[in-house]
């Protein structure tokens, strides 16, 4: 193991490892076998339109925003998991191929968490073997220091955290608890040696009394190995822990991207000024909640997205200083507030905040 | 006057393997107009105690102690009388409001139901009752004749407390009522809830391992460990200055956004919660806490006065009597 880097500075990034530009990412609408043969066409979900973020090296981005926004989507294209439609790829420069086998020497540097460890562990394979897998497919490597199997599955579980090793290889997911089943789902991440690891909602299935420990696991794999995290997360507060920078989608859109300090304490665009307001904290209950439901994305709106929920669209102030034409009609893209902070908010613009 | 009063409850599941003994000795009390939170891990038996309330546990389950839910003795109620005070005094709002409801009837249909099972009034009126119900929780009356599928989860979860809702009860339990929704559709129900039980001054007892939720809605809390209650008091108080070394750890993993001592520095608990048919000795949370004492693992605490209203379970409180080696 290398020595503990120091916490990397914000204003200074290091080199981008996975630059993701203008993905775009259609699901196709469906209807009915009767509708179909009427000639009916299902109107395609936009889940991810536009999309543009950077991962630095040994960075944590958190990508924010409600169900539906498009923020799974995104971190599975950049898994290479599904085709987008549109967009660019790239790691360390190159372009994502796009054939399995191609695909294969990408994904052993890029690794993914997902959200439920019970769903994401075979049930029916020891611990040994579910941690194993990764090497069967990528092969162990060799090398004049090369290790076998046994020493490398040893050396990702004691790494997540699940020591002595030798006392889980023989056990099955439904003997470990919960916050142990995700160590091992990042053992298994672990043990090929990535260099980013992509986590879905890593913590929400969990207790929250062991969030901690698996965050506080995230973060020393980014201090020890450098390993950059892009962790995909409904919960502000998770980000404000764990976070260098925060991009918040909305609708298949990045809305706000920056340092987590400036995004998270000095919000620039009314929808992430919402979120905010709903992480629960004692006596909140002045602030306002953006009412509605998740918003469709096969209907999206024209204008700014947010507008039909927009606070400064309903209490009339973007009419007040003139720019309610340009919110509900012409469409935005982000631009840049202050050196590494992009918004997409035509009250920006004005130097107004929200 | 206390709408429901639980006196040294204790709850012991029948297994193949012997008895699980969920709930050790509880004691709670909900008053008239007033919400009070139960906390926990998973497995430390919140749920249980719901269950109990309303006796929903499995038959074979032992209950000891007394359950008092509007003057009526839940535990010694014959199933007739227990079916007259399900949804009249007491009714519950489950986790997961989508599987609570039957997906081949109409929306109106099932509020209606338990109106008419508990002939508080005819078809006509409870139908009128089902709309204003609807509206109550801040949905259109024409959804009463959508079926569950046609709704969104957020909507489905009102549904769930518009049936809470249909006979006037006097205790609503919510079981984790929002923990599989959105944080926006989550933040909408709270405030729906918190609005209700505020103007229909009704009582609550909301269930939820989520302390930064309850610190929202509930005036005490209760936190429970291992089958029993470890901290109770005033909400914000029990949040903001915990006294049990166990609430301290559930707090510290609700950052407040704007606090730097949380920023880059995620905290957590170590170690599993304790298997409830091998509880360790003294205080079931010594293993795991950061300022256990050698007295811990003998001596067993019991909610000793830690502060104005204020109980904790814990050697380390004022209220505790003096051991050797435990500093305060």
């Amino acid at each position: 193991m290398s020595d503990p880097q120091p916490e990397p500075d914000v204003a200074e990034l290091g080199v981008p490892v996975v630059e993701v530009e203008r993905l775009e990412v259609n699901f196709k609408g469906r209807v009915g076998f009767f509708a179909g043969l009427l000639g009916r066409k299902g109107s395609d979900a936009k889940a991810v339109d536009g999309v543009s973020i950077t991962l630095h090296e040994g960075e944590v981005l958190a990508l924010a925003g409600e169900s539906g926004c498009g923020k799974t989507t995104t971190a599975r294209a950049i898994m290479g998991l599904l085709i987008p439609d549109a967009g660019t790829i790239r790691y360390r420069g190159e372009p994502l191929a796009r054939s399995r086998r191609g695909l294969r020497g990408y994904r052993r540097q890029v690794q993914m968490v997902f959200q439920d460890p019970t769903a994401a562990l075979n049930p029916r394979q020891t611990i040994y073997e579910i941690v194993a897998e990764g090497l069967r497919i990528h092969g162990v490597p060799g090398g004049p220091d090369a290790k076998t199997e046994d020493e490398l599955v040893a050396r990702a579980l004691s790494r997540a955290g699940l020591r002595p090793p030798e006392r889980f290889y023989l056990l099955y997911p439904h003997e470990l608890s919960g916050g142990q089943r995700q160590r091992v789902v990042i053992a298994g991440a672990l043990v090929v040696d990535p260099s980013v690891i992509v986590a879905d909602e890593p913590v929400s299935n969990l207790d929250a009394s062991v969030r901690g420990e698996i965050l506080a696991l995230l973060m020393k794999l980014r201090e020890e190995f450098r390993i950059s995290i892009l962790i995909v997360t409904h919960d502000l507060g998770l980000a404000w822990t764990v976070a260098d920078r925060v991009a918040v989608m909305y609708l298949g859109r990045v809305v706000e991207v920056g340092p987590a300090e400036e995004v998270l304490q000095r919000p620039k665009h009314p929808y992430t000024k919402a979120l905010l307001n709903v992480v629960p904290e004692a006596g909140g209950t002045e602030r306002p909640i953006l009412q509605g439901e998740p918003p469709d994305p096969t209907r999206i709106p024209k204008g700014c997205r947010f507008h039909p929920r927009c606070p400064v669209v309903a209490s009339g102030r973007a009419e007040r200083i003139g720019i309610l034409n340009r919110c509900v009609g012409e469409d935005l893209a982000l631009e840049e507030l202050a050196p590494g902070h992009d918004v997409a908010c035509y009250l920006t613009g004005l130097g107004e905040e929200p | 006057m206390s709408v429901l009063s639980v006196r040294d409850l204790g709850i012991e599941y029948q297994t193949t393997g012997g008895g699980v003994p969920a709930v050790r000795g509880v004691d709670l009390e909900v008053d008239r107009g007033e919400v009070l939170g139960l906390a926990g891990e998973s497995g430390c038996g919140k749920s249980t105690i719901a269950g109990a309330i309303l006796r929903l546990l499995p038959v074979k389950t032992r209950i000891t102690g007394r359950i008092e839910l509007d003057g009526n003795d839940i535990l010694e109620l014959t199933p007739g009388k227990l079916r007259a005070v399900r949804w009249t005094a007491g009714s519950i709002v489950f986790q997961g409001a989508m599987h609570a409801m039957n997906p081949v009837q109409r929306i109106g249909e099932q509020i209606m139901e338990p109106i008419l099972v508990h002939g508080q009034s005819g078809e006509r009126e409870a139908r009128i009752r089902a709309g204003t119900l609807l509206e109550q929780v801040g949905l259109p009356t024409r959804r009463l004749d959508d079926y569950p599928h046609e709704l969104s989860g957020g909507q489905k979860q009102r549904i769930m407390i518009a049936m809470a809702l249909a006979c006037s009860p006097s205790l609503i339990v919510a079981d984790e009522p929002t923990t599989a929704l959105d944080v926006m559709v989550q933040a909408q129900v709270l405030q729906l809830l918190r609005t209700l039980q505020h103007d229909l001054g009704l009582a609550l007892l909301f269930i939820t391992h989520d302390l930064s939720v309850l610190v929202e809605v509930a005036d005490r809390l209760a936190i429970m460990y291992a089958g029993k209650i470890v901290e109770q008091g005033g909400a914000e108080a029990v949040f903001h200055s915990p006294a049990h070394p166990y609430t301290k750890a559930l707090a510290a993993a609700f950052p407040a956004i704007g606090d730097m001592r949380f920023r880059g520095r995620p905290s957590g608990l170590g170690g599993d919660p304790p298997d409830p048919q091998q509880i360790p000795s003294g205080c079931p949370f010594h293993p795991r806490c950061a300022e256990v004492t050698p007295a811990c693992s003998s001596v067993t605490p019991e909610l000793w006065t830690a502060g104005p209203a204020r109980l904790a379970a814990c050697v380390h409180v004022s209220g505790a009597p003096a051991l050797e080696g435990v500093s305060r």
